[in-house]
């Protein structure tokens, strides 16, 4: 692990301001520490040789008092503003990596690693509060203070500097040697601990087929025995690194030692005065203080730049290139009611044995009703992506042909092309609003008499007045308060009032029920005499009758075993039982 | 520092870790927490690590002489020092110099030796715990706990138990070494200076209880004032990744991202206000120090002048403090440590106090042999997942050895109760008979060695295939669990794994299919010698063919035992002779059509 990170400081500017305070402070930190070991010297060597007493020490306690009161307010004003500028980092960083997110586009939103960005990007940033808030302030701390201190010891006496000059810096070598070597150990050992509490988890969750077949206590003996050999194994390794943590503290300490025995010696020689005696010996445990902090923020800190290397990953991800309008063989206004065609498309998604779509073409004509049907798992879902231009493919692409002219989907711009396409993915977006707020979602523009006209297309409701009582009612957070049928509908009724020219619908009726799939079918009839091309992925025989042309989607070959039979179909099975 | 928290148990597979041992069944082995005993639940989670207690006292004391060391250190230093300057004949000053070494050197040694020490001690009190909770979850088991309805208790227990490993190293240890360090350097500043003495004490009380506390409740109020602005962004945040691609199809994503932007200025402006008293321990812990270092100077100053304090003592007890308060200083964090190890303890605690719903009778008759080819009987049996909350009632059956019985009737209707109260892994009322054998009588596991149940779903242990059928008989030989899963129809797949049988399965099976596990489940019940074997639904995931198979091979294996399988597929009650229906609550017989 690098020290800082360049990157993070790059996103998280507010880390940039954070770390010339601190410097600041560390600087302040260090004198006040520097003349409180003065303060004391003096006041100590007055009362003891000088015979001095307390009102002639007088002075040397008041600013002693008051350097005290300073380094305790630079304490809290230093901690406080670590964690104020973590948050403020913190912020930056969780919006730059959304909003790059979003730019990188749906195929990434959509993408499986994708899932965890949300978690990543709100509890998971917060792993790098250690990071902000104590490793980096006491990064700092350790590069100042040791520095100034020594100084100030160098003022006083050459020898003492010396010694300190010759160990300090072996503390930093021994973190990076403990840092680089036997910290992968631990690390490993420790991950070894983790398949323990894994092996405790397989025969937890276990249990009642041990207890089934008798061999639940027995177990136990097990887990001793598995227990004991893993700490013994632990152990071996743990001794090894914690002797090199343990060179790192003896390093600290005993060269204090050193000093003190050196700076004693020569004071008997009366080589030395004592004020100067103390400064040193007050001062020397303050040069190493610092450097063996960081050592102990090193794995919360360590933690935290482990998850921030997923963010920082994304960042560094390279945008698409948008698509050079010119090169655009029809623009997006002569797309309307084209033919549609996918050729030799073939989509990978990452870590999946099997491509979703293996080298698959199609043909679907314009301003007609295309049904693609096939068994679960067949990619008719990424096809439909790969028809609305998100999906990347590992080969061949989609585009609209028009006598002789092929354009690619992807290549069309965005901003124009997405306005003329409906989507009706399976489990559509609803917001926190009225139901008027997530129709109109699908065109701003829209009047509420052509809402209250697309919620009756949609079947949610009959007529005009029950229309209206729908458009009023308010949703909760993700559409809490609808049944999936009725959110079903909401989303339909989002995809009538688009006025798209592609519309393309994912299983539309999945959640409902045959008198209400009519509406669907009825919708798709009316899109498709608006002079729209549809493409509905479908399961049920009602929708597909309705389409033009079907579409047999094929699973790919090497999926799992036999489907199994649904509860429903094995109930209908029954009538020999059947009273 | 001494420790690193455990890492995720889902890091890595737990491949070379064995199943089983070569153990049978007998009896319950002492619990380190009693059940359904009274008390903090930390506290008895604490006492549990009894049988190591001397290894932690012993860790306890080398921390303290650890931090001593630096006390040690600095105080040797300082009079050394002060001797030094009346400049006496070198010879006066060679037991400080030697103690001054040795202190500087002491510090590291005695860490070194702390940390050996207070692991080996808590991995050994862990072992403990993960034995008395997953002896207490046998008994248990299944019956008495959601546990094994969800994955997530089951890993939530998993890490609660590693937690424990902070109870001893990061609360426990800290706390003794920081009391006996205190004490320590309480009398030894207070036995020169009594008001310096009282001083020291009282900062290193503001450090180690005072500061602590405030850290704590900061750290709570933090945790109010970002956690609903922290969820709030997160829903938003799962709604834009959920929906990324319908919203920018909309035109909607800026919005989005606004909608974002405001729940994080939220977020970030109360995360602003809580940093405002983030600093406020470390400043009063600076401050308490140096009132402890300027108290001491005035009294030593003051005991100097009058005479009661010689001259040269007067750096140690000035200084003193300055290293002492070291050993208050790691609290704030142990504290806090203690407040997660707390929800953690009392989450085990509860798991363990769960009465077992199934008790053996006080008395059970011993086991002598078992006669195989008699009828199991059931009447009036009654059956639920808790005493008297029965789903089936007055159920009576009678199976005969080698007439398949089939009880039909959909899902979630307590089919599956009626076979795990067979099993005596669910509570139930009522008569349960082999022969003449009343199984009330007899101690679960002797039920379990008349009766071999096929789970529905049976767990797959994180090993060989083999490994995972051998676990129903471990005296079966590689031959008899190929037959069994020839039998069910898997011996083909087998045979072109290129490991064959010894094809680990993964974690939770999770590397073979649903069917495939299924199937395995039920390989397990035929290499049995149970003479009653109940099958709960042992078809599920499969297609008809394998189905099929599987109900060939069990009523193969059950030609001269008893059969009962528990299913909702027709196809598989067919293939039985006798067929039951469960009907409002109880199960009666069903005429073929």
């Amino acid at each position: 692990m690098k020290p800082v990170d360049p990157r993070l400081l790059k996103w998280a500017t507010a880390t940039r301001r954070f770390l010339i305070a601190s410097v600041f402070l560390a600087v302040l930190t260090s004198l006040l520490i520097i003349v409180q070991a003065w303060m004391l010297a003096d006041a100590l060597s007055a009362v003891f040789l000088g015979g001095e007493n307390l009102d002639q020490i007088w002075s040397d306690v008041v600013v002693l008092a008051g350097v005290i009161v300073a380094r305790s307010v630079i304490a809290y004003g230093l901690e406080s503003l670590a964690f104020h500028s973590s948050a403020q980092a913190k912020s930056q960083l969780r919006m730059a990596v959304l909003e790059h997110s979003v730019a990188l586009g749906p195929g990434f939103l959509e993408d499986q690693q994708a899932g965890d960005l949300a978690q990543l990007s709100t509890r998971g940033i917060d792993a790098l509060d250690d990071y902000f808030s104590r490793y980096l302030p006491q990064l700092v701390l350790a590069v100042i203070i040791p520095i100034t201190v020594g100084v100030a010891i160098l003022t006083q006496d050459l020898l003492a500097t010396v010694i300190i000059a010759v160990t300090l810096p072996l503390i930093p070598i021994f973190m990076i040697l403990v840092g680089l070597y036997t910290q992968r150990e631990i690390d490993k050992q420790w991950r070894t601990l983790g398949q323990l509490s894994g092996h405790f988890l397989d025969v937890v969750a276990g249990l009642p087929t041990l207890k089934v077949f008798n061999r639940a206590k027995a177990q136990a003996q097990t887990l001793r025995t598995v227990g004991g050999r893993y700490r013994q194994d632990t152990m071996r390794v743990l001794r090894v690194s914690f002797l090199s943590s343990m060179v790192l503290e003896l390093l600290a300490t005993i060269s204090v030692a050193i000093v003190a025995v050196a700076i004693g010696l020569r004071l008997v020689n009366g080589d030395l005065d004592l004020r100067t005696a103390l400064i040193v010996l007050i001062l020397a445990p303050e040069a190493y203080l610092p450097l063996r902090m960081v050592g102990t923020h090193y794995h919360a800190a360590a933690d935290g730049i482990a998850a921030s290397g997923q963010l920082l990953d994304i960042l560094d991800m390279p945008l698409p290139e948008q698509p050079d309008p010119a090169d655009n063989a029809l623009t997006v206004a002569q797309t309307a009611g084209v033919d549609l065609q996918a050729v030799d498309v073939t989509v990978q998604y990452p870590g999946r044995p099997v491509p979703a779509l293996d080298h698959v073409s199609a043909h679907f004509p314009g301003g007609a009703i295309t049904a693609i049907a096939g068994p679960s798992g067949s990619g008719k879902s990424t096809l439909l992506q790969v028809l609305l231009g998100l999906q990347p493919t590992e080969t061949g692409e989609a585009a609209f042909v028009s006598e002789g002219q092929v354009q690619p989907v992807a290549a069309l711009p965005r901003e124009t092309f997405l306005p003329t396409v409906a989507w009706l993915p399976q489990s559509p977006l609803l917001i926190e609003g009225t139901v008027a707020q997530n129709v109109r979602l699908g065109r701003e523009s829209a009047t509420e008499a052509e809402i209250e006209a697309a919620l009756q297309q949609a079947g949610l409701a009959g007529d005009t007045a029950e229309a209206r009582q729908w458009a009023a009612r308010r949703l909760g957070e993700r559409g809490a308060g609808l049944s999936a049928g009725q959110a079903q509908r909401v989303a339909l009724a989002r995809v009538a009032i688009r006025n798209a020219n592609l519309v393309l619908l994912d299983e539309p009726s999945a959640a409902l029920d045959p008198e209400t799939e009519q509406s669907v079918v009825q919708l798709i009839a009316d899109l498709k005499a608006a002079g729209a091309t549809v493409i509905v992925v479908a399961h049920r025989e009602s929708l597909i009758a309705a389409a033009d042309h079907v579409l047999n989607l094929l699973p790919t070959p090497g999926s799992d075993e036999s489907q199994p039979a649904t509860q429903a179909e094995v109930m209908a099975n029954l009538p020999g039982l059947r009273r | 520092m001494t420790t690193q928290s455990m890492p995720p148990s889902d890091a890595q597979p737990t491949d070379q870790i064995p199943i089983d041992a070569d153990l049978d069944d007998d009896g319950p082995t002492a619990a380190v927490i009693t059940p359904g005993q009274k008390g903090n639940p930390i506290w008895r989670v604490f006492r549990s690590a009894q049988p190591v207690g001397w290894r932690l006292l012993l860790a306890g004391v080398l921390g303290a002489l650890a931090i001593g060391s630096s006390v040690g250190l600095i105080a040797t230093s300082a009079f050394l020092i002060s001797k030094a300057s009346l400049q006496p004949p070198v010879l006066w000053l060679q037991v400080s110099i030697v103690m001054v070494r040795a202190f500087g050197i002491g510090r590291g040694v005695f860490r070194y030796a702390e940390r050996v020490t207070g692991h080996d001690a808590a991995f050994r009190s862990l072992t403990d715990l993960r034995i008395a909770i997953f002896d207490r979850l046998a008994t248990i088991a299944p019956s008495g706990s959601q546990m094994w309805r969800s994955g997530d208790l089951l890993s939530r227990l998993t890490s609660d138990v590693d937690a424990m490993l902070d109870l001893h190293l990061r609360v426990a240890l800290p706390y003794f070494a920081a009391i006996l360090v205190s004490i320590g350097s309480v009398i030894l500043v207070g036995a020169f200076v009594p008001m310096a003495g009282v001083a020291l004490a009282l900062a290193l009380l503001i450090g180690g209880v005072v500061v602590p506390a405030i850290t704590l409740r900061l750290s709570a109020a933090t945790q109010k004032l970002v956690a609903p602005a922290t969820g709030k962004l997160s829903a938003e945040a799962v709604s834009l990744v959920d929906h990324g691609a319908e919203l920018i199809v909309l035109g909607r994503e800026k919005e989005a991202l606004a909608k974002i932007q405001e729940a994080d200025t939220e977020l970030t402006s109360a995360a602003s206000r809580a940093a405002k008293s983030a600093g406020l321990a470390g400043g009063i812990g600076v401050l308490a120090q140096g009132f402890a270092i300027v108290i001491a100077l005035i009294a030593g100053t003051n005991a100097v002048t009058s005479g009661a304090l010689d001259g040269v003592n007067l750096a140690l007890i000035v200084l003193v403090p300055l290293a002492a308060y070291e050993a208050v200083q790691v609290l704030p964090a142990a504290v806090l440590a203690l407040a997660r190890v707390r929800e953690a303890a009392v989450r085990i605690v509860s798991v363990i106090d769960v009465p077992d719903p199934v008790p053996d009778p006080q008395n059970p008759v011993a086991l002598e042999h078992i006669t195989p080819g008699q009828e199991l009987h059931l009447a009036n049996v009654s059956c639920g997942w808790q005493p008297g909350d029965w789903v089936l009632r007055d159920v009576n059956l009678r199976i005969t050895p080698g007439v398949p019985t089939a009880i039909v009737g959909p899902s979630g209707i307590g089919k599956s109760t009626l076979a795990a109260a067979i099993d005596r892994l669910a509570p139930s009322s009522g008569d349960i008979r082999y022969g003449d054998v009343d199984m009330a009588n007899l101690a679960g596991h002797d039920v379990r060695r008349i009766v071999g149940l096929a789970q529905q779903d049976p767990h797959l242990f994180d090993t060989t295939i083999a490994e995972n059928v051998r676990l129903a008989n471990r005296a079966a030989t590689d031959a008899q669990i190929q037959a069994a899963l020839t039998a069910v129809g898997l011996w083909e797949w087998i045979e072109e794994l290129p490991n064959g049988m010894e094809t680990k399965v993964g974690r939770f099976g999770n590397e073979v299919s649903g069917g495939q596990q299924q199937r395995i489940g039920v390989a397990r019940v035929l290499i049995g010698d149970q003479q009653v074997v109940v099958a709960d639904e042992p078809t599920e995931h499969l297609d008809a063919d394998n189905a099929a198979l599987v109900m060939s091979a069990l009523i193969e294996h059950c030609q001269d035992r008893v059969l009962l399988v528990i299913t909702h597929r027709v196809a598989d009650a067919a293939r039985c002779t006798e067929v039951y229906r469960v009907r409002e609550g109880t199960v009666a017989r069903q005429e073929l059509a």
